[in-house]
């Protein structure tokens, strides 16, 4: 096992580098001059742009360009946001925890959701449940979210006035951030309803974030449960005469959920890139929002290294991911 | 008796269907595909001839006839079929004008990461020693980026536009091609037949392409369609993000952008553009499925 671990870790490194590589040579990529795109519209006289190129350090060659860019990730220097002038990494970690509580939201739904939709499905093959189940999911892959996200607010917040239509909270209660979470930050408060309120502002951004998802771990326990209840250990159970309950849950479903797994881990990406979209629908202030309008704005060290903070998250995730499939299955583990 | 006889002397083609009619016959099964290929082909059929189709010019505006409503709806009028939008101009002809822009980006992209993909993909799979585990490496950084994200980077720093969004799509695309044609051209390398033309002498070009290649198709054609779909996805949400096309050129994700302000009374400017790109996509969908189910069997179950 240690040395299935130390072969990940190995893999991480250079994809890693290549990341950083990616992130570096994007900045560079600006057509024109970097100095004049960053500073917009004024004018700039040259004694201001060597100045700006020489703190940028945009003089020297690339390479050295290069390293002084690692070299302050070492340092966990990720500069500092053109418009605010407040650190990258502070601003990722403040507006991080809003797109993680939405994402953990999301894959609740879809998990619970899609698994149990795929297991009912699969158990009556062939019925309209299952015609019906493969159908919805085969509409919510394909659905572009930021104009379902349109839709729902259409209908539940400006039709029905259920829901709000963006935010994460009402501005009449005064939380305070305690775990960056608002459903538990107004556990915690004493503000009244303050919690339901929050519940209110995310039940549909989770909706719109989990569709995608939902529908691509509906298909997949399915089709996994199908294949794991022609099995021959299956046929055994059944014969023992133990309930078809526990065949399904603890022979069947326990197996099936292996590629589910994977799944959902490869769902964390669909997420984050989800979660752009989302985020401007809903004026959510996560990461994704804080992203797109930091490209809005020019805001290019925001831009790069958030690029590259959720690249990193990304990988992260998917090594994760690995792990716990390799213990998950010795096949895994030693293969080559 | 005689029957026996005859037997025989029928055509081989009667027992084993040409490749194409098998296939065809397979795929006319699913009912789904089939109808997803008639949708496709009403888009076609729009996207080609748009400006015969489309009753007015998509960026004509009518300053009397602002946020009109469809025509079977009170207060809409019959001059304007699906309504008009914020500034006055037609929908109906600004949603078959933006079917021309979204298959465009879709095959244009589709071309621009097959074909180096499947270079890409071929030389890795030739080369498992040296080019190969690079390519493979460079590939896994660019699938570490979620596919959007990617593409709101490089258009982020390219600026906006129809060129920029299909060169982001192409590039966000691309990996996938060449992790497919090298796992098909690895499990290919190792069958009989390439062994045999290997010892009758065939070069490494002849080997790929002649070869090789063919028989890799059918996942590569598959992958081809569902990215189809994909590349237009994200074509819409980089326009709705105002970073794909910019208007006032109608395309279904920018006309959404604009569409938001108007969600409070005008429900067709903001539903009508989404529903395009959903049902294209959708039938885009049900098409790759139908291609896989008939051109692969083997994958049937596989989600």
């Amino acid at each position: 096992m240690l040395s299935f671990i130390a072969r990940r870790v190995g893999l991480l490194i250079p994809t890693f580098f290549g990341i950083t590589l990616l992130t570096f040579a994007l900045i560079r990529m600006i057509p024109g001059d970097p100095v004049e795109v960053m500073m917009g519209e004024r004018k700039v006289d040259p004694e201001m742009h060597a100045q700006a190129m020489e703190r940028l350090g945009l003089n020297k060659p690339l390479y050295m360009q290069y390293l002084d860019y690692i070299g302050d990730l070492a340092q966990g220097d990720l500069g500092e946001s053109l418009r605010t002038r407040t650190s990258v990494w502070k601003e990722f970690t403040t507006l991080f925890p809003a797109t993680l509580e939405l994402a953990f939201a999301a894959l609740i739904i879809a998990g619970t959701l899609g698994v149990l939709a795929g297991v009912v499905a699969a158990l009556k093959r062939g019925s309209l449940f299952d015609h019906g189940v493969m159908g919805i999911s085969l509409v919510g892959y394909s659905m572009p979210i930021f104009w379902w996200g349109l839709i729902l607010i259409m209908f539940f917040s400006v039709g029905l006035g259920w829901t709000p239509v963006s935010g994460r909270i009402d501005l009449l209660y005064d939380v305070q951030p305690v775990t960056g979470f608002m459903l538990i930050d107004t556990l915690l408060s004493d503000e009244e309803g303050a919690f339901l309120d929050a519940l209110h502002h995310m039940i549909l951004p989770a909706i719109v974030l989990a569709t995608i998802p939902l529908a691509v771990i509906a298909r997949m326990t399915r089709s996994a449960m199908l294949e794991v209840l022609r099995e021959d250990y299956v046929r055994t159970a059944r014969a023992k005469g133990l309930s078809p309950n526990r065949v399904v849950f603890v022979h069947g479903l326990r197996n099936a959920l292996i590629p589910v797994l994977t799944v959902f881990g490869l769902q964390i990406g669909t997420l984050l890139a989800g979660a752009v979209l989302t985020e401007t629908i809903f004026s959510w202030p996560g990461i994704g929002k804080w992203l797109i309008e930091s490209i809005g704005a020019r805001d290019y060290p925001v831009v790069q290294n958030g690029i590259l903070l959720v690249a990193c998250l990304v990988i992260l995730v998917n090594f994760t991911v690995d792990i716990l499939y390799g213990l998950a299955n010795p096949r895994i583990r030693h293969q080559r | 008796m005689s029957s026996i006889e005859t037997l025989p002397a029928a055509e081989p083609t009667a027992y084993y269907p040409s490749p194409l009619r098998e296939f065809w016959s397979a795929f006319k099964r699913n009912k789904g595909a089939l109808g997803g290929l008639i949708f496709m082909l009403m888009l076609v059929v729009c996207a080609l001839f748009a400006s015969v189709l489309a009753p007015y010019n998509p960026t004509e505006q009518f300053r009397d006839f602002l946020l009109t409503p469809p025509a079977w709806q009170e207060g809409g009028t019959s001059q304007f079929l699906l309504g008009t939008d914020e500034l006055g101009r037609d929908m109906l002809s600004r949603l078959v004008h933006g079917a021309r822009l979204s298959l465009l980006i879709g095959l244009a992209s589709v071309v621009f990461s097959l074909v180096p993909g499947i270079l890409l993909g071929l030389l890795a799979g030739f080369s498992p020693t040296r080019l190969g585990p690079f390519i493979m490496r460079l590939m896994d950084i660019m699938l570490a980026l979620p596919s959007l994200l990617l593409a709101v980077a490089i258009v982020a720093i390219l600026g906006p536009g129809l060129i920029n969004t299909i060169f982001a799509i192409a590039i966000v695309s691309l990996p996938s091609y060449v992790r497919l044609t090298r796992a098909a051209v690895m499990t290919e390398l190792n069958r009989d037949y390439v062994t045999a033309s290997r010892l009758a002498g065939a070069g490494t070009l002849r080997l790929m392409f002649i070869s090789v290649l063919p028989n890799c198709m059918a996942p590569l054609i598959v992958q081809a369609t569902l990215s189809f779909s994909s590349a237009i996805l994200d074509a819409a949400a980089l326009g709705f993000l105002g970073l794909g096309v910019q208007p006032p050129t109608p395309e279904w994700g920018t006309m959404l952008a604009s569409a938001r302000d108007y969600i409070e009374r005008a429900w067709w400017v903001v539903s009508l553009p989404g529903l395009a790109i959903l049902l294209s996509v959708l039938a885009i969908n049900l098409l790759g499925d139908g291609l896989r189910d008939a051109l692969d069997p083997k994958l049937k179950n596989a989600a």
